[in-house]
């Protein structure tokens, strides 16, 4: 770092402005991706408080609880575009709030820039990874696939 | 430049120790520490909970063995945990949320705290009746 040279003629800015010259805010042109960050937490928070209080209700609480759950349960529910959008919207929210969520975690507390670097890499390969198989599975399901397992839905197309 | 950064040597010989530098924050500071554990541990999960979910593209045999794994006693109690975290950081959250946009949010902030864990053991207590019920009597 060298103190810019002062030379005659050139576009040099006076360290000392004149008095009651008027505040200049330098207006950032990037994008605030910290603030909209802070703000995708708060909201996708709320919207996921829904979202997964419902998920636990229907698949732990209500029927049998943990006990329900099989391949059939889930043929079930994702034979509706009611589930599948629920879930849908769930993975996606869920994933990028935890990744902003981790990343905030890894910026804390990783000191050395190459082992924050390849950390988020991590989590940014494992977030692609989730959300990519997890929206594959949600609308590539076919519940009718098992001809062993007649629903009603499935003789009705 | 490194021999000026040398610490002088006060302190060792008036018998004085250095005051403790460790935080102490009270509900603030467990609040934000617990909503990171519970955050991650979470973060964790949902990993493993979308990769044992896409076995139903694999086969119903694969994915009933995959999720009979978590009908076991041990895991219905991890279950246990994990709702509690799940419904903990819901909770902060929302606590964190006041915090942030309620002008008088700070100022009650440790209130916020104690009605977190009251609402927490309000909603948990009936759900682990519940859920425990499940687990261990099928």
């Amino acid at each position: 770092m060298s103190a810019p040279e002062q030379t005659p003629g050139g576009s040099y800015a006076p360290a000392l402005e004149t008095p009651r010259s008027p505040y200049k805010r330098s207006r950032s042109t990037r994008p605030n991706w910290e603030l909209h960050g802070w703000l995708f937490m708060r909201m996708s928070g709320l919207a996921l408080i829904v979202l997964v209080f419902g998920h636990l209700f229907i698949n732990l609480v209500q029927g049998e609880g943990i006990h329900q759950v099989d391949w059939g349960f889930v043929a079930g529910k994702w034979s509706s575009p009611f589930w599948q959008t629920w879930d849908l919207l769930m993975l996606w929210l869920a994933q990028l709030h935890g990744t902003n969520g981790v990343r905030t975690v890894i910026n804390d507390y990783a000191e050395r820039d190459a082992t924050r670097f390849w950390l988020k890499m991590a989590l940014y390969l494992a977030t692609v990874i989730v959300l990519v198989v997890g929206t594959l599975v949600i609308f590539t399901f076919d519940p009718c696939a098992d001809p062993t397992r007649n629903f009603d839905f499935c003789s009705a197309a | 430049m490194a021999t000026s950064l040398t610490p002088p040597s006060q302190g060792k010989k008036s018998g004085l120790k250095p005051a403790g530098t460790l935080y102490r924050g009270r509900e603030g500071m467990w609040s934000w520490v617990m909503h990171r554990i519970s955050g991650v541990l979470i973060f964790f999960f949902l990993f493993v909970h979308v990769l044992d979910t896409a076995t139903v593209r694999v086969s119903p045999e694969v994915y009933d063995a995959v999720i009979n794994q978590y009908k076991n006693p041990v895991m219905g109690l991890g279950e246990a945990g994990l709702v509690g975290a799940v419904v903990f950081h819901a909770l902060n959250g929302v606590r964190i949320i006041l915090v942030d946009f309620w002008h008088k949010g700070t100022q009650h902030q440790r209130k916020l705290f104690w009605g977190v864990v009251v609402v927490w053991f309000a909603l948990m207590v009936p759900f682990l009746v519940r859920h425990l019920t499940n687990v261990f009597t099928h």
